[in-house]
């Protein structure tokens, strides 16, 4: 269980996000939906280690609080991060066994590995390909696949739909629903709100760094006031 | 012909070592029109629009400009020729203000200013796109969507004939989407050129008068949004039952 409470993030005078709190429990999907520059993006980097944030963070009751992001992928929390990040010079098979580093996933990567590859055949084919060389859409499937090779407990994906075509971006909710029926939580930020909610159980709204709302997805795609701002109408 | 072509790809192919991008490609981009290049990840969009640019030179076949053919020139002639294009993973000069990021555009690209021309010129580019108020900003302090604004921007500073857009509106939610929308349309209605590689299908169906549909690095298809978008090889190569 990822238990936020009281999470704030400055950024100089500019108050990114204010005091939020965010629970994802094992083997569910939550969608954090707002605009762009709402916060999303920094409350996955608070959570990860990357930016420096106020309040509590603990993973199955453990404080995450001041551990580097690597200690907090040892801990059991991976973060698919906005633009990718991936090797560029490394190939797909490099790429995919870095994320298989932490100390918690190095013993067992041979299965990891296998469960990736499955998730992503493409990416079996392509394991000797320089990793810069491949397209948009190539470049975020490593991108998921390696944050699951760490094995992690939680999943956190900053719009993995990205780029992705319509068939791709099918099969990736679709992958995302299969990896949460594995046990693993995962948390969710994405513009495609209505793919998202259809796979998510619970969703919440950040608005201009606050939690504006929270509810289960299905209350969540009923709200008028959801559909209007993320959901493109009626 | 109803309107002359500005862009024009003959027979055009790209290899990487053993792997063929782009495959024996033709396709014309005709005056104030905006083409759809859509297709599966990896088929070889981004590389088209590599190519257009002068990112990369064709292995074979050539791109015209209008009567001049580009295929043969550095990126910097290109751009001076009147093709400006954004990246799908923002490429902005990060030492450098907004404002001189957009001024980069003006200076280096078709239009050719300088000085206080630039920099008014570049100013309205900014005002267009929303952004006025980051002016001096300096650019590590924007949002990703903020940044494919400023880039845009900076493309449009440099008043090209031709613009590419690679996946500019991936990304927005619905609202900010609609206004993405109407931002194209408006550089429509002024006269402009656009290629549009996306993903958004709301996008492709509301924005574009043709598209060319692409798959392993060759054309599957074209025509008007509903036509292409309907055919049997697009649904199953790109769009998926689900989404057809």
């Amino acid at each position: 269980m990822l238990d936020c409470r009281g999470v704030s993030v400055r950024y100089g005078r500019h108050q990114a996000i204010d005091d939020v709190a965010i629970r994802v429990a094992p083997g569910e999907i939550v969608v954090i939906l707002g605009a762009n520059g709402a916060g999303k993006t920094t409350l996955l980097n608070a959570i990860a280690g990357l930016v420096p944030a106020n309040g509590e963070v603990t993973l199955d009751g453990r404080s995450l609080r001041g551990l580097p992001p690597h200690l907090i992928v040892e801990a059991g929390l991976a973060l698919v991060p906005e633009g990718r990040r991936i090797f560029g010079d490394l190939t797909v098979h490099e790429n995919l066994m870095l994320g298989a580093y932490a100390k918690r996933a190095r013993q067992s990567e041979r299965e990891h590995l296998d469960r990736a590859l499955a998730l992503f055949p493409k990416l079996a084919e392509r394991g000797r390909q320089i990793a810069r060389t491949m397209s948009g859409g190539e470049q975020q499937m490593i991108a998921i696949a390696r944050a699951m090779m760490s094995s992690p407990t939680i999943l956190m994906l900053d719009e993995p739909s990205l780029g992705l075509s319509p068939l791709l971006c099918s099969e990736l909710f679709r992958t995302l629903r299969r990896i949460k029926d594995t046990g693993v939580g995962i948390f969710l930020v994405e513009q495609n709100a209505k793919q998202s909610l259809a796979i998510a159980n619970r969703g919440y709204l950040l608005d201009n760094g606050h939690i504006v709302g929270s509810d289960t997805a299905e209350a969540l795609s009923r709200d008028e006031k959801v559909q209007t701002a993320y959901l493109g109408g009626g | 012909m109803p309107e002359a072509s500005v862009l024009e790809l003959h027979a055009v192919s790209k290899r990487f070592g053993g792997l063929v991008a782009v495959d024996d490609l033709s396709f014309e981009v005709r005056e104030n029109e905006v083409l759809g290049l859509i297709g599966p990840n990896g088929s070889g969009k981004t590389t088209v629009i590599n190519l257009i640019s002068g990112a990369l030179r064709p292995s074979r076949g050539e791109i015209y400009l209008r009567d001049q053919m580009i295929s043969d020139q550095p990126a910097r002639a290109i751009a001076r020729a009147g093709v400006a294009r954004t990246f799908q993973l923002v490429r902005l000069l990060p030492s450098l203000t907004v404002a001189e990021n957009v001024i980069a555009g003006a200076v280096f690209g078709h239009k050719r200013l300088w000085g206080g021309s630039a920099r008014k010129y570049a100013l309205r580019q900014l005002e267009r796109v929303g952004m006025r108020h980051a002016v001096d900003a300096p650019t590590t302090s924007l949002t990703y969507i903020d940044e494919k604004r400023i880039e845009l921007a900076r493309a449009l500073a440099s008043d090209p004939a031709v613009l590419l857009l690679d996946e500019w509106l991936a990304g927005l939610n619905p609202t900010e989407l609609q206004i993405g929308i109407e931002l194209i349309r408006s550089l429509k209605a002024e006269g402009r050129t656009i290629v549009l590689v996306e993903h958004v299908m709301n996008a492709i169906r509301s924005v574009c008068d043709r598209c060319v549909v692409m798959n392993s690095g060759a054309k599957i298809a074209q025509g008007t949004p509903e036509a292409a978008l309907a055919e049997k090889e697009v649904i199953r190569a790109y769009l998926g039952e689900d989404n057809a």
